[in-house]
């Protein structure tokens, strides 16, 4: 993914209406119809992506790369953008193991328990996803920060930005795994205990395997949700360099101390990163696919 | 036994991570009644912040939608070259962080980059102003129309619209007469997802809105801005009003989401 960004960027520095003519006498060759009315239309969205996301991040990934290999990698160990990468890398690891276990059981129990309020309780887990990310952490930090009720302290701790990430990033597990869940066979089951395997066998055996490949790609997309997170972790985390700032504030800190190139090497890393998860999360589809 | 253990683990963890953080936050809000909340609301700052946050998330839902149902129609019922590389970079704004986004749009078109130089020269400042803030928005919900849109369109075939021409309409009759009739609840799905993300959005707008107070603060920034000033009255009533949002939003999704997808 990460070569058909930069090979897209180059494609894009043309502009569209260009882009959109070859597009069209194929299109008049494959029999479909409105050939006009495909490639206008194809031009125009193709422009209007173009215009506010490819080239941009094009430009993004060009400007901490231009300077070559060598200057990037010296704005990338620039010491506060390394801590910052590593705690980044470090947290979201983190909270992806978290929701791995913690998803699955919040799975499981919306999809194998009863109970009055499980219906309330299954839509309260998509609020994460409807809350503005900055009222994520305010509400976070009411709770878990100076003032805390239950005299937990927080803030500007490592911990504070994992608990944050972890509210963030709930939903990815839980949606992943349910329909999983809720789609299992129970004769493979019902067989193993009728030959005597206890739950615990059972859920090892027979269960986790079908599981694994959901809770793996919700858990790849937590992670690369926590990598990009800004507006939760902005908050409860105080910012301090070395201590508890990610690599997302970093960046903002670079822009806002005109240090573009140096926003941009780590905006290129974290992409990377994230490409390299992404590749990795549509393997693991693929050799699911495959095996069920 | 294991299932008690189970719920419990589960209920404990959403209780501690989600219930009582949103709740106390509502709590603390309206622990002095409505009056305060009312005020901070209505001073002149908070104001002109929903009405911006209004302006901007309503361009952004009209841009998105535009994009969203044409880019929909065009991968389920056209053929083209590229459309697996279209289909794949759609979603890459949900990859990408919004901080990243607010970057790339300085890039190109701040004051000293050829774009925006070229613009600014025209009289259009777009960055630490409204046009970049419309981008920004636009940048991080560019996904969503289309993604709600395109199954249904799928799921629909092509058979009504096929009589349709059949029988002598044009296509812009078929497409308003049959196509969106067709996707509209999918389609009012989409527009309530892109509307919540726009109304909601901090990342990419600290950035590229130079957090202007009164003139580029939206919603989000001036929550940031009041907690930070010590002012948390103002930030816990937002920062209310906005979870309000997202609550009706949840509501709305759950209603019109397209059946079969749960």
């Amino acid at each position: 993914m990460a070569t058909t960004q930069t090979s897209t960027g180059t494609g894009v520095a043309a502009p569209a209406p260009v882009d959109a003519a070859p597009d069209a006498p194929p299109a008049r060759r494959g029999r479909r119809r409105p050939a006009v009315g495909t490639g206008l239309g194809l031009g125009t969205a193709v422009l209007y992506l173009s215009l506010i996301v490819l080239l941009p991040l094009a430009v993004v990934v060009w400007r901490g790369g231009k300077d070559g290999p060598g200057y990037f990698w010296q704005a990338v160990r620039t010491p506060d953008s390394w801590a910052a990468l590593k705690l980044t890398l470090v947290a979201s690891l983190v909270v992806a193991l978290i929701n791995l276990v913690m998803g699955t059981v919040i799975a499981w129990v919306l999809v194998r328990d009863r109970f009055p309020g499980i219906a309330v309780v299954d839509t309260l887990i998509d609020l994460p996803f409807a809350l503005p990310t900055i009222v994520a952490g305010l509400v976070l930090l009411a709770l878990y920060g100076a003032t805390s009720p239950l005299h937990v302290n927080l803030a500007y701790t490592q911990i504070g930005v994992v608990v944050a990430l972890l509210f963030v990033t709930l939903p990815f597990v839980v949606r992943t795994v349910q329909p999983v869940l809720l789609e299992l066979d129970r004769d493979m089951e019902q067989a193993a205990y009728s030959l005597g395997a206890s739950q615990w066998v059972t859920f090892r055996r027979i269960i986790l395997p079908n599981l694994a490949p959901a809770m793996l790609s919700g858990a790849g997309l937590a992670f690369t949700r926590s990598i990009a997170e800004y507006g939760a972790t902005v908050l409860i985390s105080g910012n301090l360099p070395f201590k508890t700032q990610v690599a997302s504030v970093n960046i903002v800190g670079r822009i806002e101390s005109d240090n573009i190139a140096g926003a941009a090497a780590v905006s290129t890393a974290l992409l990377l990163i994230a490409f390299a998860v992404l590749i990795l999360l549509d393997v693991i589809q693929r050799w699911a696919a495959r095996r069920g | 036994m294991a299932k008690y253990l189970l719920r419990a683990l589960a209920l404990i963890y959403l209780l501690f991570l989600l219930v009582i953080p949103v709740g106390l936050i509502a709590w603390r809000t309206f622990g002095d009644g409505l009056g305060p909340v009312v005020e901070a609301l209505t001073s002149d700052e908070a104001l002109h912040a929903i009405k911006l946050t209004l302006t901007i998330a309503a361009w952004a839902v009209v841009g998105n939608t535009i994009f969203g149902v044409g880019t929909a129609v065009l991968l389920v019922r056209h053929d083209f070259p590229g459309k697996r590389l279209l289909n794949a970079l759609i979603d890459l704004p949900l990859a990408v962080s919004p901080v990243i986004a607010g970057l790339a749009l300085i890039l190109v078109y701040g004051k000293f980059a050829p774009v925006g130089g070229w613009l600014e020269q025209r009289g259009i400042q777009v960055i630490f102003s409204i046009p970049g803030m419309v981008l920004a928005t636009i940048f991080v919900s560019l996904p969503l129309v289309v993604r709600a849109v395109a199954p249904v369109l799928e799921e629909l075939g092509v058979e009504q619209e096929q009589a349709a021409q059949t029988l002598g309409a044009t296509g812009w009759q078929t497409f308003r007469r049959i196509t969106i009739p067709g996707i509209r609840w999918a389609l009012a799905y989409g527009v309530v997802l892109c509307m919540a993300r726009a109304l909601g959005e901090y990342g990419a707008l600290a950035v590229v809105s130079g957090r202007i107070v009164g003139e580029t603060q939206t919603l989000t920034l001036f929550v940031e801005d009041r907690f930070q000033n010590f002012d948390q009255p103002a930030a816990f009533a937002a920062a209310t009003l906005l979870a309000l949002i997202a609550i009706v939003t949840l509501l709305l999704t759950k209603l019109l989401r397209p059946k079969g997808n749960d």
